[in-house]
């Protein structure tokens, strides 16, 4: 394109170069088009599990008012909600409200599930991105730390610890680590995203973006930056260690398997330092199979994100989702589980692309 | 090998092979564990212990649980009146009460007994249910197979929590009583496990099913049922052990997320760790630790010894990851002429450079020949001593 305004010269060079672009280009771009394809029957599949699931027992009016209406009330109110009607229908119905983005009507407070979803989760993402960079972090640094020191001392602690880290349910990290700094020595806020001021000055905002540290930096105020820090460090810390335990032992594998391999060993026999086989030879490849799997550890975080955040009282979409599961709304429990459902099939696409980005033997 | 063709012969093979083994095995060293135990070294010895010794700890309480627990789980007074609400540990209450006047210790005695009660649940259907559909996609293959495939993976890729609590939502509504809270929360686990016993057996048969000895059973008549449990079940359970204790500890942390959010069993009907924690939340905050504190432990506790097992189990599977040996136990072990089957592990002799030697506490110190190709490991001080770097396989040769 650009290569016919060029001088001859360039021309000539570019040739070769463009068209090993263009071949690599069009695999990726099939591999990408399959892949992305493969989403629709995941989230399908999903989506119909779910929704029969959740109404195998009954109409979500009578699980979420039950109690407090006659049954005469009950019938209208499950009739003119159209529940009375064939499931098979209902889930037609259901599916095609998916197709123009309804995910259907709270039955506590009788709003959208969606503009729940886009009220609450923006805090989700925010607490699970500061979780991975946290996890990324320990998860990296002490893998290869691990990897390094195979065997020895340290080694031994750091597996321990990465054990320790998994084995520590989340919500039980996040109420000791509140005990300890929030209670004992009273160092950070013990539970929400901001303090009181801090929200009121939110309010001023002509378009908050839900992200708390993103208006912080919109008012320009250091004091409110530093609040919304303060209470995002103890629930992204439980979270991200939660994660940091499975990256350690996977970054520590994979560093020794790949410093096991022939080609190290030969760059080993020419004579490249051993920091620079870790830091280099042993390190590109190991990544891999660590990016692969990242995809399965943000799933697991938007797991642990509805314990934390329900330990933190950190308002987002995991804290809704036990504030509806506690009221039995399951309308509304049905739609955040099928958000997360297309959010983990979208992330699962982009993190193989990634990981094809990077390895050309996964495209297919 | 491949000509013997009757079924028999393939359950001969395997008693053949042990008497290649140097020392003649008795039933108790075939075990899985007392094998790996007996394999390990130094401090993966050690963790294996510490995980057994946990893991034997936690069986015990709950077995002995009435024993133990000096309260029931639910009981809220005795003789001498109504328990204070949530009391400091002191004598009579070791563990202090809980806001609704619980004994924090009997809460937590008798919560073992639960979570075992429920991995045992779990653990026993998810692994009939996954070992049972993954011999037959395997097997047969097909459309069937397509569809398994694609619907575990899809059950697989979601947060097992969430799916946890839609099964919880099924199977009870989110209230339960004894029996059906635990069952509830054993089948919820359940069905989210089911894809990994899935996915592993489905490619174990895949790999086995072309095996002669599957063909020449085949030939010989075997019906595809007898094909199906006696040649590929038992020739495929080779990474069950693994997975089945990776998945007890997920499964004590499913059971208590969901506990956590008010969807596991009811606290009249039976202890459980993951509620008493949900309950604790609000004490934490007044500053009373000792209601989040003991179940937490208990939970953090008996989900590292199940982990430090099955991490260990896992280790000593992947020669890989195992530590290397020590030069004594090396010495004089008989190679194991299985191809598909290394289970001898002290047969797979490792590298063991000096240097490694001297760290390590079993090692005599003595110099050590390269027994294996895996040459996993060499410093700069080493290559000083003129020995081969594994680029040959010197295996055979000592």
């Amino acid at each position: 394109m650009s290569a016919t305004a060029a001088p001859a010269a360039a021309d000539q060079a570019d040739k070769p170069k463009e068209a090993k672009k263009n071949r690599l280009s069009g695999g990726f771009f099939r591999f990408v088009l399959t892949r992305f394809l493969l989403i629709i029957p995941t989230v399908f599949i999903l989506v119909t599990v779910v929704f029969f699931v959740m109404r195998a027992t009954g109409d979500p009016i009578s699980a979420a008012l039950g109690g407090r209406l006659t049954p005469q009330e009950l019938k209208a109110r499950v009739h003119a909600a159209g529940y009375d009607r064939p499931l098979i229908v209902q889930y037609i119905d259901y599916l095609g409200g998916l197709l123009h983005g309804d995910l259907g009507t709270t039955m506590t407070d009788n709003q959208p599930v969606i503009s729940i979803l886009v009220r609450y989760g923006s805090a989700t993402f925010e607490l699970a991105l500061l979780a991975l960079i946290i996890a990324l972090i320990v998860g990296i640094g002490l893998g290869r730390l691990a990897a390094r020191k195979r065997d020895h001392a340290a080694d031994a602690g750091i597996r321990t610890f990465a054990i320790l880290c998994y084995a520590t349910p989340v919500f039980f990290l996040g109420l000791i680590l509140k005990l300890i700094f929030a209670i004992w020595l009273n160092v950070l806020p013990a539970s929400g995203r901001s303090s009181l001021s801090t929200e009121m000055q939110f309010s001023r905002l002509v378009s908050p973006t839900g992200f708390y540290i993103i208006d912080a930096l919109q008012l320009g105020d250091v004091n409110v930056l530093i609040d919304v820090l303060r209470h995002a460090v103890l629930p992204a810390l439980a979270l991200g260690l939660l994660t940091a335990g499975v990256f350690i032992r996977l970054v520590r594998t994979n560093v020794i398997s790949t410093f096991n391999s022939g080609y190290v060993e030969a760059a080993r026999s020419r004579g490249v330092s051993e920091k620079r086989l870790l830091g280099k030879h042993a390190w590109r490849p190991a990544l891999i199979p660590i990016i692969t799997v990242m995809g399965m550890q943000i799933a697991m975080m938007l797991a642990g994100a509805v314990l934390t955040e329900t330990t933190f009282e950190w308002k987002g979409l995991g804290f809704m989702l036990s504030q509806y599961l506690k009221a039995r709304d399951f309308a509304a429990v049905q739609g955040i589980v099928i958000l997360i459902a297309i959010i983990v099939a979208v992330v699962n696409f982009i993190v193989d692309v990634i990981a094809a980005l990077i390895d050309p033997r996964v495209r297919y | 090998m491949a000509g013997s063709t009757t079924t028999k012969l393939a359950s001969k093979r395997d008693h053949r092979l042990e008497g290649f083994n140097l020392d003649k095995k008795s039933f108790w060293r075939k075990l899985p564990i007392v094998k790996q135990l007996r394999v390990a070294v130094g401090w993966q010895k050690g963790m294996l212990i510490t995980g057994l010794v946990l893991c034997a700890f936690f069986l015990l309480v709950a077995l002995f649980a009435p024993v133990i627990a000096p309260y029931g789980h639910a009981q809220i007074k005795d003789a001498s009146g109504s328990f204070p609400a949530q009391e400091a540990p002191s004598a009579k209450h070791i563990w202090g009460t809980t806001a609704g006047g619980f004994d924090v210790f009997s809460r937590v005695v008798w919560g073992t007994r639960t979570a075992i009660i429920a991995i045992i649940v779990a653990v026993l259907l998810s692994i009939f249910a996954g070992v049972l559909l993954g011999l037959i996609s395997g097997y047969f293959g097909g459309w069937l197979d397509r569809v398994l495939v694609m619907i575990a993976d899809a059950v697989y890729s979601f947060p097992s929590l969430l799916l946890a609590i839609l099964m919880a939502i099924m199977i009870s509504h989110g209230q339960s009583g004894l029996v059906s809270g635990i069952l509830a929360s054993g089948i919820s686990i359940t069905v989210v496990y089911i894809p990994q016993y899935f996915r592993t057996i489905r490619a174990e048969v895949i790999r086995i099913k072309e095996s002669a000895y599957v063909e020449s059973a085949r030939v010989v008549g075997a019906s595809t049922w007898r094909i199906l449990t006696k040649h590929l079940f038992k020739n495929s359970t080779r990474t069950l052990p693994v997975i089945l204790t990776l998945n007890s500890s997920e499964a004590i942390l499913t059971l208590a997320g969901l506990g956590f959010l008010g969807f596991g069993i009811e606290p009249t009907a039976a202890a459980e760790w993951g509620y008493d924690l949900n309950r604790s939340v609000s004490d934490v905050t007044a500053g009373i630790w000792w209601t989040a504190v003991f179940p937490g432990l208990a939970i953090v506790l008996i989900v590292l010894g199940i982990t430090l097992v099955g991490e260990s189990l896992n280790d000593l599977a992947d020669p890989r990851l195992r530590a290397r040996k020590s030069a004594g136990e090396v010495v004089g072990s008989i190679e194991n002429t299985s191809v598909d089957e290394p289970t001898d592990m002290s047969a797979r002799n490792e590298v063991v450079a000096e240097l490694d030697a001297a760290k390590n506490p079993i090692a005599s110190g003595t110099p050590v020949t390269v027994t294996d190709r895996d040459a996993d490991f060499v410093a700069p001080e080493w290559t000083g001593e003129g020995q081969g770097t594994g680029a040959a396989d010197d295996r055979g040769e000592e």
